[in-house]
């Protein structure tokens, strides 16, 4: 390697499955936008067995540069093989920067990374972009998203940052797009991964967690009884999205405590949450930071949830959402 | 032969109160009531099962303000044996990378022969969820995070988790370092007995810089790496229209306003009854 060589920001390609692969995609699209301003290349990493498919693609999606490793020994994703590589590649080429897409892989590979790079490193983050320094800056959200915070790292290298999927968006794919291809060797004498694979499974049905459904619909203890309660499923699966609850009615075993959303539970982000009988506890608002529209439903307009709803519908909570599943039914197309 | 376990505990402030250093940018969490981290609750819960199958020794750890002193007591409550807070103003601001390396040290002073070490999968204050794989890195440990369960045979710790949606099995020997999700070890209640003993007859053992042989000198130099600049609130920007009226006519007024918005959120098409009709 020169010494004057370019800056590098490099992406790990993440692209196990579909949704992890499009995060890679984004990323490689952000880091275009930042290495005009700190004149870097951008150069994707791609670790597996059989992988011309991802280097295609990558490149086509914008990538100056691809360090690829194509290796049976590689099948499987391995968080002890990627540090050893990406330690070694790192020593010789001295990255400015390294992104990776806050997928559940990437949050907990990214701060092992980090460790043995001994450099800093920001989770989930919303925002990236540099400043008159140079410097990457880091939007990171903290307490359900009600903060956040901006952060750098100053004098260690490579700045790191783990990134939110959809926090960006990739660049349309153009086949005509060159880049250079490193075809590396797999090093020799890397050592043995401890934990061992033994089975896996992709989930079948599509199996979402209420922290990543787009839609949520929460019911709190103006839904009445548990009866009622449980006909917020219905509204759910109309709207193939997941039910979550507050304390109280988590409580009164009305729903299961993994329902749970506010700070002793889940942080949820969806596009449209939908609020029933939910007076708005600080407890439970904490959870809904980055909610995109909001739409509550309760006997009460002064209540706190009502306040921070998009639309705050005015009355009994279990009528409302009868009729909201009755009408609901005749107007969806699939 | 007893198992050594370790549980890291977090005390996180209730977010009923969220005061901020406006200088540094970051929490004050000496100016706010605490509770422990549910996540690290769950942990605490993953490491009192395995006592309950096993003879097992669970040494609780957390860093933090002299505060943090109640989410120790309130572990040995709920069935932990040992409790250590480790303390002091040269760790205040940490991120995760000095954070893990505190705890790196504690552990080896406080509990050198463990077998496995338990971390919530994330804290619902900085949700970093770093600091259990980075801990796993400072002591070279296999690890694994955001595990459901985990059964054990032997010298060998089999775990299993959902990630980015496959379902995975994974095995490995002690030592090792597991961060559990929420989804499982739903946690205990402490008995009202063992409240009152935590509080009144356990002692805590506190380690402070200087028992870890860091000076604020160490500290500037294998401290942390990143630097909040600064900490703002989100700006919400809510509708906040009031819809009232009968049920059945305030819903068709809601769903004819936003049942495009609602529609693009699910990927399908909604469409009212009265366009419907008409075509």
């Amino acid at each position: 390697m020169t010494k004057h060589r370019k800056k590098s920001i490099w992406v790990f390609g993440d692209y196990r499955n579909y949704y992890q692969n499009r995060v890679t995609l984004q990323l490689i699209a952000r880091a275009v936008e930042l290495a005009k301003v700190i004149q870097a290349e951008v150069c994707a990493l791609i670790f597996g067995n059989d992988i011309d498919e991802w280097i295609m693609e990558y490149t086509a999606h914008g990538a100056d540069r691809i360090l690829a490793i194509d290796d049976p020994a590689l099948k499987n994703y391995s968080t002890e093989m990627y540090l050893a590589i990406i330690e070694r590649l790192a020593k010789e080429r001295d990255p400015d920067i390294i992104l990776i897409g806050a997928t559940d892989f990437g949050r907990e590979f990214a701060p092992r990374l980090a460790k043995r790079l001994k450099t800093g490193l920001s989770a989930d983050c919303v925002g990236l972009s540099v400043d008159e320094k140079g410097l990457l800056v880091q939007i990171a959200p903290s307490f359900g998203g009600n903060m956040l915070a901006e952060i750098v790292t100053e004098r260690h290298r490579p700045q790191m940052a783990t990134v939110r999927p959809g926090t960006f968006k990739e660049i349309p794919h153009d086949y005509e797009r060159k880049a250079v291809v490193e075809r590396l060797p797999l090093m020799k004498g890397l050592p043995k991964p401890r934990v061992r694979l033994v089975e896996y499974e992709r989930s079948v049905e599509k199996e979402h967690t209420i922290e990543n459904a787009s839609v949520i619909v929460c019911g709190g203890r103006g839904m009445g009884n548990k009866e009622k309660f449980k006909k917020l499923q219905e509204l759910a699966r109309l709207l193939g999205g997941d039910v979550g609850a507050t304390r109280p009615v988590v409580y009164a075993g009305w729903a299961d405590h993994g329902a749970l959303v506010g700070q002793a539970g889940k942080h949820i982000k969806p596009k449209i949450l939908f609020s029933f009988g939910i007076s708005g506890a600080i407890q439970h608002t904490a959870g809904l930071g980055e909610a995109q529209f909001v739409v509550a439903v309760n006997k009460n307009p002064q209540a706190t949830m009502m306040k921070m709803a998009d639309v705050a519908i005015v009355g009994d909570a279990s009528d409302v959402l009868h009729h909201m599943i009755k009408e609901l039914k005749k107007r969806i197309r699939e | 032969m007893t198992l050594n376990l370790i549980v890291c505990v977090k005390q996180i402030p209730m977010v009923a109160e969220l005061p901020w250093d406006e200088k540094t940018g970051t929490l004050r969490r000496d100016l706010a009531p605490g509770m422990m981290n549910p996540a690290c609750k769950h942990a605490l819960e993953a490491a009192l099962q395995i006592k309950d199958k096993f003879p097992a020794k669970i040494t609780v750890i957390s860093m933090g303000p002299p505060a943090a002193e109640e989410v120790l007591r309130e572990s040995l409550a709920m069935g932990a044996d040992e409790a250590v807070l480790v303390c002091d103003k040269l760790f205040a601001g940490s991120d995760t990378f000095a954070t893990s390396m505190v705890l790196q040290k504690a552990v080896k002073k406080a509990c050198p022969k463990f077998d496995l070490i338990l971390c919530g999968a994330y804290t619902a204050d900085s949700e970093t969820a770093q600091v259990g794989p980075q801990l796993a890195e400072e002591l070279k440990l296999p690890s694994v995070a955001y595990i459901e369960k985990l059964e054990i045979s032997g010298r060998t710790l089999r775990v299993r988790r959902l990630v980015d949606n496959f379902r995975e099995t994974l095995e490995m020997e002690f030592p090792a370092l597991l961060t559990v999700s929420m989804e499982n070890y739903k946690p205990r209640y402490a008995p009202l007995a063992g409240l009152e003993t935590a509080f009144r007859d356990k002692s805590i053992t506190v380690i402070t810089a200087s028992d870890l042989g860091l000076s604020a000198a160490a500290m500037a130099a294998k401290g942390s790496r990143t630097k909040v600049r600064q900490v703002f609130l989100r700006k919400a920007q809510k509708g906040n229209i009031l819809l009232q009226g009968a049920a059945s006519s305030v819903v068709n007024e809601f769903l004819d306003k936003y049942q495009s918005k609602i529609g693009a959120a699910i990927g399908k098409s909604i469409e009212s009854r009265k366009l419907h009709d008409e075509t």
